[in-house]
């Protein structure tokens, strides 16, 4: 158990430093000079010369590479060059809305999909089965910026439940930030709600029909206990999976909902970011994306030798 | 029973008044989030559009009409060779740290602003000043190199404002001014906090005790928070086909004015076949501007013939000098060389504007025989690198929100490549000529010369949807220059 966690480690460093190569090329071959972005269209030659020292970005590439990642194993993630403050603190304030937001939606999307596919699969092409498969195919088929939009027309414009987006940030109280997150993790959870219902009638389909159960049936064991003790903790193996699959999703998706519900969060911060080539910001917030989607997989790799108890002695 | 019940009644909706009368605080909703609060080190109109007038002022202010007036400067004196301008600064205004503002104050904002090292947008503007003297506190005294016609308007732009050699560094992120409205508070993503400045020199004029700015980006969603109330006033929506319905609802204002944003389609005149002014004029020819307004801005937009602002003293209408007409693009077309056809590019930023024009430009083209295909390239960044910078485009299109920037035309090297010796002399002495009749009539020289010579297809000014609480009063119509001044703003009852 110890050497698997030791040698998933290591590797997750080596990922981790080919990202930050791959994120640092591919800014140096983006087209867009920060410099004349921040200085408009009628700035005389000489301004942009001034203020692209400034930026550094009259250093050679090596060097700002180097520079990049020394900060970061200090700690320091560099000075945003539009918000002209350190980029942690602007992370560190996105993250109070995108932490929340992704991990509402994970709740919401788990607490939607288990029951309703287990029950699903449990009395299959019954009534419950047919309702879930309409779901999950209007899910999966609707994207959830459109689902955003229609809550918006619904919720906030008809009826005024909820506000039309923005946030008021936690210092207004626990109960009006919620309210501005809801509708925005309801609109993100649904889709991923919609796969992982799916995933998880299959899985459980596919358990009940396994000899060992059909053999705890037949010792006498009802259908209930059957499927508490047998069938759900080996169907959770592939839905784990795709779960750790779908974070990702949730961080990737939080930029469409974000920008729709105009959530200052680091998806929204993130589309700024490229807009105004802040290019230190955008580097910083796609390796934390990708650090956080690269330490979820590993996560999960390790979720499954907890649930999975063959992987253990093999490890 | 009853008569005592209607004076319970009123009684009771007249103690309710003083709470309703008791409204101070305004939202302001704005399209795009400013990247610093510091209008003095970058371009972005956001940025202006908060913190001008309202966190920071200048020596003097543009008006809603965009005529020149008092503010730190009480007034001034210009030596009648144009070259001495005289300061007297109004006394007993403070910055919002509390230190007082004086002539010293005037003295670094305009050195900083000029130094070789300085990122102010607008270095020009600076360029003719040769000193800046401080006899006392109370005055300031400039002398320019050469005479400049414009040099008072430019001191009231935001490149311009009066920053404290104590904060000025941290202006980006913490603004301290002399103005109305102090710093409260910025959710970066979401919102600027402003409160009344208690010590503001002019208090009487501040009705308003609190404002927000609020970002919003997309049009759906400011259109949503308008209505729903989040917002109460939102200075320029970017969702002309909703506007309409706004302007039918009496519990809002709503008013399509003016901004400074010329929107033309720039033409590569050193490019073939842009070198040729037939082919230029013919493609103006084929375009219907009040159509393409339909189109790209629901019929919101004053059409424009030349590079000038219909909210400037000085602008003319030009927009008949070469009006709609295929018939005679087609025949210069052929006059060209051209009348089998022809076949363009435009490239065009991902604005709803710039994108709805293109293809509108393109469906009128066709008409006249000249294919315009459409390259979708990305504003700024990529639009700057290739069209900006480069160079590499037969036709691009955007709005020049600058005020006052028919100058870009008599620039060399700027991205329209175009070369016309008279209009840059004649440019180069409007600038100078300090008579103002006189230097209008260069100015309306000027905008004939572009409307005949078509260095790019000028079509719309991009009009300025203002729609607000219909209980909000003192918001501007037009935007003379880029500015949400809220000084004066206020609920009636």
């Amino acid at each position: 158990m110890l050497r698997l966690v030791i040698s998933r480690l290591a590797s997750l460093a080596i990922t981790l430093l080919c990202v930050s190569l791959a994120i640092f090329l591919i800014l140096e071959v983006l087209p867009g000079d920060p410099a004349a972005i921040m200085l408009g269209t009628s700035a005389r030659e000489d301004t942009l010369a001034a203020l692209r020292q400034e930026m550094g970005l009259d250093q050679p590439a090596l060097l700002r590479y180097l520079d990049w990642i020394g900060g970061l194993l200090h700690g320091d993630l560099g000075q945003s060059i539009t918000y002209k403050m350190p980029v942690s603190t602007l992370v560190a304030e996105r993250m109070n809305v995108t932490l929340p937001l992704s991990l509402l939606a994970i709740l919401i999307s788990t607490a939607l999909a288990l029951p309703l596919g287990v029950a699903a699969a449990a009395k299959r092409d019954g009534l419950v089965d047919r309702a879930v498969l309409v779901f999950s195919q209007m899910g999966v088929a609707v994207p959830n910026f459109w689902i955003g939009l229609l809550f918006i027309l619904f919720f906030s414009t008809w009826l005024g439940w909820f506000p039309a987006g923005g946030f008021p940030g936690w210092s207004a109280g626990f109960w009006p930030a919620f309210q501005a997150l809801l509708l925005p993790a309801v609109a993100l959870a649904l889709p991923q709600a919609a796969v992982l219902t799916r995933v998880t009638r299959s899985a459980t389909l596919e358990v009940i029909g396994a000899d060992f159960v059909r053999t705890a049936r037949a010792k006498g064991v009802d259908k209930g206990a059957t499927l508490r003790r047998h069938v759900v903790p080996n169907a959770l193996i592939p839905v784990t999976t795709i779960l750790g699959l779908q974070l990702s999703f949730f961080f990737g998706g939080a930029i469409l909902v974000e920008n729709v519900f105009n959530l200052p969060g680091l998806g929204r911060l993130a589309y700024q970011a490229l807009n105004q080539r802040d290019l230190v910001v955008i580097k910083d917030i796609v390796l934390i994306f990708s650090g956080l989607v690269i330490v979820v997989n590993f996560l999960v790799d390790i979720g499954y030798t907890i649930l999975d108890p063959r992987l253990r002695s093999r490890a | 029973m009853s008569k005592r019940f209607l004076a319970a009644a009123l009684l009771l909706s007249v103690s309710a008044l003083p709470a309703l009368a008791a409204q101070t605080s305004l939202v302001v909703g704005m399209p795009i989030e400013p990247p610093g609060l510091d209008p003095t080190i970058a371009a972005p109109v956001a940025i202006r559009e908060v913190t001008l007038a309202n966190l920071y002022e200048g020596l003097v202010r543009i008006d809603r009409n965009g005529k020149v007036q008092p503010l730190l400067a009480e007034s001034w004196e210009i030596s009648p060779d144009g070259l001495t301008y005289t300061f007297r600064l109004q006394e007993g205004v403070k910055f919002h740290d509390g230190s007082t503002f004086d002539s010293t104050d005037v003295k670094f904002a305009f050195d900083r602003a000029r130094d070789p090292k300085s990122t102010n947008a607008q270095k020009q503007i600076f360029a003719p000043i040769d000193s800046i003297e401080t006899p006392d506190p109370a005055t300031v005294v400039i002398k320019l190199k050469e005479t400049s016609g414009n040099f008072l308007t430019y001191l009231g732009w935001g490149d311009a404002v009066i920053v404290a050699p104590e904060t000025a560094a941290g202006n980006a992120a913490n603004p301290v001014g002399t103005g109305p409205f102090k710093f409260k508070s910025w959710t970066r993503g979401d919102r600027v906090e402003l409160i009344k400045n208690p010590d503001y020199w002019q208090k009487d004029k501040v009705k308003l005790e609190n404002v927000t700015f609020r970002f919003i980006s997309d049009s759906q969603a400011q259109v949503a928070a308008v209505r729903a109330g989040d917002v109460d006033a939102f200075p320029n929506l970017a969702a002309p086909e909703l506007f309409a319905e706004f302007q039918k609802d009496s519990r809002f204002k709503a008013v399509a004015g003016n901004t400074e944003g010329e929107t033309v389609a720039g033409l590569n005149s050193a490019k073939k076949p842009f070198d040729d002014v037939r082919v230029r004029r013919a493609l103006m020819h084929a375009i219907d501007r009040k159509a393409l307004i339909e189109g790209a801005y629901s019929g919101f937009g004053t059409p424009i013939g030349s590079f000038f602002s219909p909210n400037n003293p000085a602008y003319v209408d030009t927009t008949s000098v070469i009006p709609y007409d295929p018939a005679k693009a087609k025949a210069l077309l052929a006059e060209a060389g051209h009348g089998n056809g022809l076949s363009i590019t435009i490239k065009t930023p991902q604005m709803a504007y710039a994108s709805r024009s293109a293809e509108l430009m393109s469906a009128m083209f066709a008409e006249v025989g000249v294919e315009l295909k459409i390259i979708p390239t990305e504003f700024p960044a990529k639009w700057i690198e290739e069209v900006f910078k480069a160079k590499d485009y037969d036709v691009t299109i955007v709005s020049h929100t600058e005020p006052l920037d028919i100058d870009i035309f008599a620039r060399d090297n700027y991205y329209f490549n175009y070369k016309n010796d008279k209009f840059k002399a004649l440019i180069a002495d409007a600038a100078k000529t300090t008579d103002e009749k006189a230097r209008f009539a260069k100015y309306a020289e000027a905008q004939k010369i572009l409307a005949e010579d078509v260095p790019a297809l000028f079509l719309f000014q991009l009009p300025k949807l203002g729609v607000w609480n219909a209980k909000v009063q003192g918001m501007w119509e037009n935007s003379p220059i880029p500015i949400n001044d809220v000084t004066e703003v206020s609920w009636t009852e």
